[in-house]
Order: structure tokens, then sequence, then C-alpha cells
């Protein structure tokens, strides 16, 4: 008897360790020893201050986007505290790029006491907390998630019915993967840019199968021939002689890489390697690929991409956020981390004029953000576009920029 | 003599029904006194998951004695099955439990179907072919899932292959959506449908532990020659005991599933199986209350405490889960943890007699 009750109380004690251990961790975390905090704020304690919350990969495979996105969002932060007046305090917590792990995260800055969230980084985890945050009516603008899921309310082409109704408080700062694909392949017709296209794309990836589906529907109602489609997946994006070799039999001129630039740099690298140079053309996840360490930026020569944002502009702004970021951080911002920057600014427009009550919950600054992001008189013009606009659909309004790749450096296209 | 032996396992037994049963209380009365911050809440029906798929995965590599790394295939197929099911039933005005108990039942015997497929060729076969085969399907029904397309009409259920276009008319509704898996499940599983298939799954593992074919699995993993030399038949032993984990996979999969807003093929991958096979480890071999154990800290601790420390998480991860291996190998720890435990005292005191 003495025996079993000694061996129940040891697996108690460890119960109430653990829930005594999580719970510590609740508590202490409004202090700066987590990921982010204030810095170079004001006068004003972080009482007043609206937290924001993000989640993303800051460590594995994708972390590279995680860290962009959270160090963005982080100079915005900084910024908009130096100006006085309204303060913001932000958390960024890693989700590893699983769903699982990602409304762990979001709970966790639940518990911290978040006020707004800019959504997950990538799109899987995205469509996880988005989710969580609709349930819970915390306002979610997220930097790069940009798959339909993450919005809801999207109309499956093939069915005609909607599979995930509209999540009312979700908005999007980038392209949705659609327009993305459909807009490329407009793009290629318009500019005549090839007569047979060739497609590879990663088929376990959500944005890149996006970006294909309404590539390949746009291409066919356009006429655009597609002459070879070839996929790839995680585990076998380091050799791709095969889809080059399709592609090359298949006599393409234009090969549409809607994937992002790791796998991209490995496809030019090896159809190099082949004597293979046709017209490349990729779409926002291409960006940062002349960034990427120990890549030969010649190879890049000439490739075009769809993005809304490019570091190399003469643009004020642009230049100011990307000198801060060198300075800072030590590298080139990418599209993710302008995009976190934007999200956060743009949510600093939509309440700096209004009247927040002390400490105002999470449920009521979403209904003033809703009214606000969905009022046909909001406007943002950030890095990554000129007077965006959202609507009740939770899409942005913006422009892609069509750049190509000229002498190591993004130029406009027209 | 025998008597003894038998009273010290059954109270054994009872001592690990009674920790899950009091952990189940102490957890249930927390939830709901409100006390619990929403992330650890959101940790305890997938830490129910992946508690099952330990226990499971330790009645194969603990009791039978055979290696399997592809235990996150079950899972796998019991998530998707499972959910497919608890999606089809949705809307025909069927309870939440009873959807819940469903797309259980049904995880559990694809699972369970899978587990044949996989077993009949390969457990007739001696050395370590099933961990080499097990861990080529966990990678198959990973790349199966990522290309397949279920989806529901009127008319009823409809699946494609690596095509999204499976002529679903007007009104349809996608279920499984090649790579981006399963997304707008409801959640409908619940702690206490974790625990019930927790405590099933410990009354199905001991009763069978406990029985003639039980004997039967364990002798087969002491001593296959001689097990066979008294006439068991190695395959159908090997089986049954291959079958019943691989169910138990299903239905933690299953029970996982539905505790997601969404699921993808790519979460089953080879590092799920690997980290049940951790959790089993560590645990002990054959030591249910251990896995159970294991399970719990290992997937609670970098969620919550380890978050603290930010980038450097997973490294400390990685540390903890060393320094746990170390401890629970080293002879001076286990005679002082011995001394403190008093039935491993006893067990001293037996080995004297």
């Amino acid at each position: 008897m003495k025996k079993r009750f000694l061996a129940l109380s040891l697996a108690l004690l460890l119960v109430a360790g653990c829930l005594a251990a999580c719970g510590d961790n609740g508590g202490s975390s409004a202090a700066p020893a987590s990921t982010a905090s204030t810095a170079g704020g004001g006068d004003n304690g972080s009482g007043a201050a609206i937290k924001i919350g993000g989640t993303g990969p800051l460590t594995g495979g994708a972390a590279i986007y995680g860290n962009a996105a959270k160090n963005g969002a982080q100079i915005a932060v900084d910024e908009i505290n130096a100006l006085g007046g309204l303060q913001l305090e932000l958390r960024y917590e890693d989700d590893v790029h699983d769903p699982e792990k990602a409304v762990t995260a979001y709970n966790t800055l639940k518990d911290w006491g978040m006020q707004a969230f800019l959504g997950s980084v990538t799109s899987k985890p995205a469509v996880a907390t988005s989710t969580e945050a609709n349930n819970d009516h915390i306002f979610f603008l997220t930097p790069s998630a940009s798959s339909t899921d993450v919005l809801g309310g999207v109309e499956n082409p093939l069915t005609e019915t909607i599979d995930i109704p509209r999540k009312d408080n979700i908005f999007q700062m980038c392209f949705v993967d659609p327009n993305q694909g459909s807009a490329s392949a407009q793009y290629i017709y318009d500019q005549k840019l090839g007569t047979k296209v060739a497609v590879i794309y990663k088929n376990d990836d959500v944005y890149s199968t996006g970006i294909y589906n309404s590539f390949a529907a746009k291409a066919q109602e356009l006429g655009v021939a597609i002459v070879s489609t070839t996929t790839f997946t995680d585990d076998t994006s380091t050799d791709f002689s095969v889809q080059i070799a399709d592609a090359k039999e298949n006599g393409a001129d234009l090969v549409f890489l809607p994937m992002y630039y790791e796998a991209a740099s490995m496809i030019l690298i090896q159809a190099d390697s082949v004597g293979y140079k046709p017209q490349w053309f990729g779409v926002d996840g291409m960006d940062g690929i002349l960034t990427l360490d120990g890549f030969n930026t010649e190879l890049a020569e000439g490739v075009m991409l769809l993005t809304p944002f490019n570091a190399d502009s003469d643009d004020e702004a642009t230049s100011k956020f990307v000198s801060t970021y060198k300075e800072k951080f030590g590298d080139v911002p990418n599209q993710f981390a302008a995009d976190a920057y934007d999200c956060v600014w743009s949510i600093y427009n939509a309440i700096k004029d209004e009247e927040l009550p002390e400490g105002i919950s999470a449920s009521d600054l979403c209904d003033k953000l809703i009214a606000k992001f969905t009022s046909p008189d909001f406007s943002y013009d950030g890095l990554t576009g000129e007077s965006m606009t959202w609507d009740e659909t939770g899409a942005v309004s913006k422009s892609p920029k069509g750049m190509v790749i000229q002498g190591g450096a993004y130029v406009g296209l027209d | 003599m025998k008597r003894l032996i038998i009273r010290k396992k059954s109270r054994k037994n009872f001592i690990t029904y009674g920790v899950v049963v009091a952990a189940f209380i102490v957890l249930a009365s927390v939830v709901s006194a409100g006390a619990m911050p929403s992330a650890l809440q959101g940790l305890l029906v997938p830490m129910c998951a992946y508690i099952i798929a330990a226990i499971s995965l330790n009645l194969t590599v603990g009791v039978l004695g055979e290696l399997s790394l592809g235990h996150a295939g079950f899972m796998s197929v019991g998530a998707f099955c499972g959910a497919t099911a608890a999606m089809a039933l949705n809307g025909a005005g069927v309870p939440d439990w009873a959807r819940m108990a469903a797309a259980v039942a049904v995880g559990a015997l694809l699972a369970a179907v899978a587990g044949v497929v996989v077993g009949v060729p390969v457990l007739r076969l001696r050395g370590d072919y099933l961990a080499i085969v097990t861990l080529a399907f966990g990678e198959i029904i990973k790349t199966v899932v990522t290309n397949l397309y279920v989806g529901k009409d009127p008319a009823g259920l409809r699946v494609g292959f690596l095509n999204p276009d499976i002529g679903l008319g007007k009104g349809g509704m996608m279920i499984v959506n090649g790579p981006n898996g399963i997304s707008g499940i409801t959640k409908i599983s619940t702690l206490t449908a974790g625990f019930v298939i927790i405590l099933l799954c410990l009354i199905i593992i001991f009763n069978l532990v406990d029985s003639r074919s039980g004997r039967a699995i364990m002798a087969l993993r002491d001593n296959r020659i001689a097990a066979e030399s008294v006439g068991i038949n190695a395959t159908q032993y090997k089986l049954m005991a291959f079958v019943i984990s691989a169910a138990m996979a299903g239905a933690a999969g299953a029970l996982y599933a539905l505790s997601q807003n969404t699921v993808t093929a790519n979460k089953f991958d080879f590092n799920t199986s690997i980290l049940i096979l951790v959790f089993v480890v560590l645990g002990g071999l054959g030591n249910m209350l251990g896995s159970i154990v294991a399970a719990t800290v290992l997937y609670i601790l970098p969620e919550t405490w380890l978050r603290q420390f930010s980038d450097y998480r997973m490294l400390i991860y990685a540390v903890v889960l060393i320094l746990m291996m170390l401890i629970t190998n080293n002879a001076k720890i286990r005679i002082w943890m011995g001394k403190l435990l008093p039935h491993k005292k006893e067990k001293e005191g037996e080995a004297h007699v």
C-alpha cells in the first residue's frame, strides 16, 4: 500500500512540476527575457503598449523567412516607439514551419496577452493559426502566408463551393497564390516572353502548388502552351537533372519556377551545367536569390520575377529600411522583412488616431481594426506597394512589380 | 512463487492505470477550473495521441522485440482515414462524440489493414527486415497521401490520385486536398476521448501480455528457435502483436488529426517515427508507464518551458535527451533510484532468494 502511494505521489509530483513550470513561463514571459521586447521605447511603460505577436520558423529549414519577418517587424516597432505616443511591444514565437507547433506558439502569445497578431510567416502554419485567431477574434494580418485557405471564403473552382468559410478578421499583406499564378501567365502572354512553357513546381508545398494550379488554368485560357510539367518534393530538392532534361527535350523556351529561391538556385546551376539557357520566370519566392551565400549571381542574369519589393530601389523609405536592416542584422532584407515591416506600420496607421482605452481587449481592438481595414478610405503606402487597400475578402490589392535581374541587381520592368 | 510473480505484475498494471486516471482527474479539474494556460491546454489532446502512439510502438519494440521505423505511417493512415470519416459524417446529424468514435474506429481498422499488408510478407523473415520495410512504408504513405485527393458530394465519396479534378459536382467538398492535406477540420477530439483511448489501449496491451498469446509473443522475442521448437507459430503471433500495434497507432492518428485545424502528410514523416521511438526507448522497452511519462515530458517540454530559451530551445532539448539517456542507463543512479523506490528493492531481495 505504502509503495503504491509512493509511486502515485511521485507521478503526481511530476505532473504538478510540469504544470508549475508552464505556469511559470506564462507569468514571466511578460518580462523582456523572451525573444523580442520593446527596444528604444519611449517613456510609456509596457502596460500601455499594444502587444503584437507573431509566429514564424525562427529555427529549422525555413528559418530564413521567419527571422526576416521578425527582424522587419522589429525595425517597424522600433521606429514607431521612437516617435513617442502610441507604443508597441513585439514578440515572435518559433513555429518551425509546423501547424501543430504554430498553434502552441499562438497559444503562448495569447497567454502573454497579445492584442494583435501578425499571423504566421508561412502558409501551412498560418492556415492553423488563422482558424484559432478567428475563433478567439484576434486581428490577424500575415506578412507572407499567401494560401487562400488562410483567408477562407474562396470558392473552389472545381466544385464552385466554399470549402473553408471566410474568417472575417484575417487579412494578408502579400498577394494570394492564385493571383500570382494568373498574373504571371498574363504577363508572359502579354509580353510574348515564350511560346513553349515548362513548369517545375514543388508538389508537396501549398505555396508552389497553389501558384501552379492557377498558372496552368490561366495559361490554358490564354492559349499559352505548357509543354513540360515536372515536380519535386522536399526530399528531392537537390537534384533537378530529370526535370531540366524534360524541359529541354520538349523544347521549352521559357521555364516558370513557382518556388522559393534555394530550389530555384539549384535549378539555375544545374541547367547551366548542361548548357540549357531558356528564359527563367519566377514569383515572389525567388526574391533573395542574389543574396544567397555562394551563389554565382551571373547564373541568374536575365531571370524575370514578379515581386512586390525591390531592395535596390532608390525610393527613400526603402533605402532607409534597407540601411537600417543592414546595420542591425547584417544582411540585405528580402520581401518577407518588408512585408512584416508594412504589417506593423499599417496596423499602427489604422489605430494611431483612435481613442484606445488603456488595456483594450484583443476582441475590441479586432473590431476597430476590421472596420478600419475594410473601410474604403483607408489605404497604406509602404515598401511593398503604394495605396494598398483591403476589402472584406481579406486580400490586399496592390500590383506586382515585374523585375529582371541585370548585372547582379533587380531592375524594374516597364 | 508463481502467484507472487503474477501479483507483482498485476500490481504494476494497476499502478499504471492509477497514474493515468489520477493524471486525468488532475488535468481535467485544472482545465475546468480555468487555471491552465491556453498554451498547455492546446497540447493536451495531441499529447494523448503521442502517448497512444508510444505505447503502441512499445508493444512492437518492447514486447514483440521487432524494430519499427515507420510508426508515423500508421498514424498517417489513421489520421487521414479517420478525419475523412469524421468530415464525411459531418452534417448527417451524428453527434460529435459519435463522429469522434467512428473516426477512431475507421482509423484503427484501416491502419490494421495496412499492418497486415506490411506484416504478412515481412514478419516471415528473420533479422532487421521489419525496420527497413516499415521505414519504406512510412515514406510511401507520405508520398501517396501528398498526391491523394478525396472529396465528398451528394453522390458519395470520390477519390482521385495526382489530379485535383476528381469530378466533384456542384456542392461538392474537397476533404483531402493533395499537398494541402486536410484543412477546415472541426476539432472534436477531447481530453476525455484521449484518456478513454489510452485506458482502452492499456487494457488491451496488459491483457495481451498476460495471456497465453502474450507469453508466446515474448517467448519469440527472447528466443525464436526455442519458441518454435515447442510449436509456437512465429509468423502468426508476430503478426498479431504487430497488427494490434498498427491499429492503436491508427487510433492515435485519428485522435491527433481531429485535434488540429489542418493536417498534412508531411507531418507524419521519418522524424515523427523517430520521435515516438525516442519516447519508447527513454521510457524503457516493455514499460508502458515509462512510455507514457516519457511521451508526456518530451512532448510538453520543448513547447512550453523551453520556449524561454528561444533560439536555443531545440539545442537544449537535444541536451536533455542525451542527459536522460545517460542518467537512465547509469548503474549508480539506478541503484540509488532502486533504494528510493521500494518495489525495486524487493526485486533485489527476490534475487537473493
